[in-house]
């Protein structure tokens, strides 16, 4: 096993964030305000200062090169110190795919650019008649010379109206069976043809978009490794880099926050916290994560030893979406009534006097609207469970 | 973190693992509830000549383990057997000893880690349910000793033990915490009565009555009134022990219910193809991979500080007695009919699942005490 001092690195970091942190990007965090794009990138751009940006990569590509334990214990303090998550299309996922599967040249252009902050990257996976059943895509990448041409639509791309490129999983071979005629292409979204636009969802944000190309024309040098390779490099992404699944530093911030919003709200003239109906469901759920929590550190261990993680990430996934939903829903019956008022918006306009109810019940509905979408992404949770199914149990 | 995984304790898990495998067949365990112990005597001193009874006591006191890791690797053997031996009534009344024995008491360890002599440790009232402190049964203080008075019900291997050690009050009230003592009390001390029967899910128990039982001054096990805080410790180590034997059935059940629907043809194919199965059997999955990080957190603060020790371990019986129940209960709907059955194996881990529930504090409990806790940190 390494030989890091993890008490140390723990230290290290928690002075880190006390110092790093603008006060406007802790209070945005605290209330659950929306981040805006300046936001994400002025948080970005003093991890990257710090040599802390890209916490999954290694170090000879700026990386920090930390170790599964590492990562987890800088997850739960950035947590805890409401400092913003790290956009991950560029981070968690383009990173990692470069460096597995990307060419020299194509490493050595978008790295720095992903580090930088130059280039923005959203995924371009799902479609509308592509969900869970991914390898049924239809966007097609047409090749035309040098240049592939593009036409389709994407959707559920997150966060694309910030981006400025796109990475596309694009069918290629129309006659090959499902997985194997698709390709991995990287598109720059100032290319004519390519039009954002956004999905408005029942928490009343705008996070996610449709991303629709028209005769888009792609230089072949965006292609990542062959042609029609592309299921194998998304599907690494899958088994391999998915750190963070279970999503243990946010369900112990927010567990920590819903507790402190317990205290403070009444119920017959006693603090919420000491009704024993909620307090059983607080208790039950955090039960629940410290248990998940120790599940994670096992994964943890595993990899560390050599083994591949496959179907740990499925699990982890399935129980740490869970138990972030319960507590989100904990945290808007918390508050009650003020679950009800409109108010995110003059709060994060700076309109304290307009402030219905207590600050911290602002966020609540629109965190637990928001969040429903946390069993449906990245493999629902009925997709990890046939996963499962399938590689453990051979059923 | 190692998750007390070591070369020792797993050579020790093999090794009971590929003993219970070759010894305790399945019918073994119906043959043994018309005896008066429930247990067998030939598992019983095999379990002690592989020292597996030694691996829950300390060096200190002629074992060889003792720490948490150690009780949950060999409870987790145990479970995933299903073996009705009385191993968690010895960890426990033999912990008490270990912790609370002068030189003399401490000498009773020998032959139960042997395999000679049975203990128990009654401790449980009619009115008590799972509160630790609740003690009726009294103790008065004479020239010679004490006399004991009251009842106790439930004693785990209250009928085979040799040796009990009793709770009883010598000052404070019923519910107090204060004024708790322990005795070290012959079966055949004279006013002591009891009425043996058999567990649902196999082994011994007791309802004991003390009818001015009169012992002498060298019968009391630790300082006079203040045994709480070494109760709540052992029961801490029982607790983890139990979890852990939940667990095993757990696996053990688990990999009966995959097996089963992977052979069971219904429709013209296994019953395993069906979706609406398969997800329940994922469901079991998730569930025994939290119970085990709920056991390891258990048995990793067994030795820490009591706070932290006590939440571990009313969090792992929390989950133990929810994920428990629910998979008891699926394996054997997912089963159907076979699944009920004396005869198929698993009705006995779906029973013991059910019914460890009711030992040492119901998922209930455990959830009220643990956020009764949680206002004390």
């Amino acid at each position: 096993m390494s030989s890091v001092d993890y008490d140390a690195f723990r230290t290290e970091v928690k002075a880190f964030l006390a110092n790093a942190l603008s006060e406007n990007l802790k209070e945005k965090i605290r209330l659950g305000l929306p981040m805006t794009k300046a936001d994400h990138e002025e948080w970005h751009a003093i991890l990257n200062d710090k040599g802390w940006l890209a916490v999954n990569w290694p170090v000879e590509y700026g990386g920090t090169g930390w170790d599964g334990m590492q990562r987890q214990i800088y997850e739960i303090e950035a947590c805890l110190a409401n400092a913003p998550r790290v956009v991950p299309f560029g981070l968690a996922m383009m990173g990692p795919i470069l460096q597995k599967f990307g060419n020299d040249t194509q490493k050595a252009y978008f790295l720095p650019r992903i580090l930088n902050g130059e280039h923005w990257w959203c995924q371009g996976y799902s479609e509308p008649g592509a969900g869970s059943d991914l390898a049924s895509l239809k966007t097609k990448a047409v090749r035309d010379g040098d240049h592939y041409v593009v036409n389709g639509q994407k959707t559920w791309t997150t966060l694309a109206q910030h981006a400025n490129w796109i990475f596309c999983l694009v069918r290629t071979d129309p006659n090959a069976k499902k997985q194997e005629g698709i390709s991995f292409l990287l598109i720059d979204m100032t290319t004519p043809g390519v039009e954002v636009r956004p999905i408005e969802l029942l928490d009343g944000d705008c996070e996610v978009n449709e991303v629709w190309f028209d005769n888009v024309r792609v230089p072949v040098e965006n292609l990542i490794g062959e042609e029609n390779e592309g299921w194998t490099y998304a599907k690494y992404l899958l088994t391999h880099e998915r750190t963070n699944i279970a999503g243990v530093g946010f369900s112990n911030a927010n567990l920590i926050a819903l507790k402190a919003i317990a205290q403070k709200e009444q119920l017959n003239g006693q603090p919420l916290a000491d009704n024993p109906r909620f307090a059983a469901r607080m208790a039950e759920v955090e039960i629940d994560l410290m248990a998940m929590a120790t599940t994670n550190l096992r994964t943890i261990a595993k990899v560390a030893s050599g083994q591949a993680p496959g179907v740990e990430s499925s699990m982890l996934k399935i129980k740490g979406t869970e138990i972030r939903q319960e507590i989100d829903d904990l945290t808007r019956r918390a508050v009650g009534p003020y679950a009800v008022p409109k108010s995110l918006d003059a709060l994060a306009e700076g309109n304290n006097n307009e402030q219905i109810g207590p600050d911290y019940a602002a966020s609540a509905s629109v965190k637990y609207f928001n969040n429903r979408k946390l069993t449906i992404f990245g493999g629902s949770t009925e997709v990890q469970r046939s996963i499962i199914s399938k590689s453990v149990l051979g059923l | 973190m190692q998750f007390g995984d070591t070369e020792d304790r797993r050579m020790l898990s093999d090794m009971l693992r590929r003993f219970l495998a070759e010894n305790y067949a399945n019918d073994m365990r119906s043959k043994l509830a018309e005896t008066q112990s429930g247990f067998s005597a030939e598992i019983w001193a095999g379990l002690a000549e592989l020292g597996i009874i030694g691996a829950l006591f300390s060096e200190e006191v002629g074992g060889f383990g003792g720490a948490g890791f150690d009780i949950s690797t060999v409870f987790e053997e145990l479970g995933r057997a299903g073996t009705v031996e009385p191993l968690l009534d010895t960890l426990y009344a033999g912990g008490l000893i270990a912790d609370l024995g002068d030189e003399a008491q401490k000498e009773l360890l020998a032959p139960v880690i042997a395999g000679e002599k049975q203990i128990a440790f009654a401790h449980g009232e009619p009115g008590s349910r799972y509160d630790l402190s609740h003690v009726e049964t009294h103790a008065a203080q004479t020239a010679a000793g004490f006399t004991l008075t009251g009842a106790k019900s439930v004693v785990g291997n209250g009928a085979a033990a040799d040796t009990i050690v009793v709770s009883a009050r010598t000052s404070g009230e019923v519910r107090d915490a204060n004024g708790i003592s322990l005795f070290v009390v012959p079966v055949n001390a004279k006013g002591l009565s009891r009425k043996p029967y058999a567990k649902l899910d196999g082994g011994n128990a007791a309802e004991i009555a003390l009818d001015g039982v009169e012992v002498p001054s060298s019968a009391l096990l630790g300082p006079l009134g203040c045994a709480f805080d070494a109760i709540e410790f052992r029961a801490a180590s029982a607790i983890t022990a139990i979890c852990a034997e939940a667990l095993g059935a757990m696996e053990q059940a688990k990999d009966l219910t995959v097996e089963y629907l992977k052979t069971r043809q219904q429709f013209g194919r296994p019953i395993g193809k069906f979706q609406a199965l398969q997800h329940r059997m994922v469901e079991i999955l998730i569930d025994v991979e939290q119970a085990r990080s709920a056991v390891i957190n258990a048995a990793d603060h067994l030795e820490g500080d009591r706070l932290t020790r006590e939440r571990m371990v009313s969090a792992a019986k929390n989950l133990i007695g929810r994920t428990g129940r629910r998979i008891s209960e699926e394996c054997v709907q997912m089963h159907g009919g076979i699944g009920m059955t004396e005869e198929y194996a698993l009705s006995h881990f779906a029973r013991r699942l059910i019914l460890i529930d009711h030992v040492l504090g119901d998922a209930d409990h455990h959830l009220e005490r643990f956020i009764a806790l949680g206002k004390s940190a």
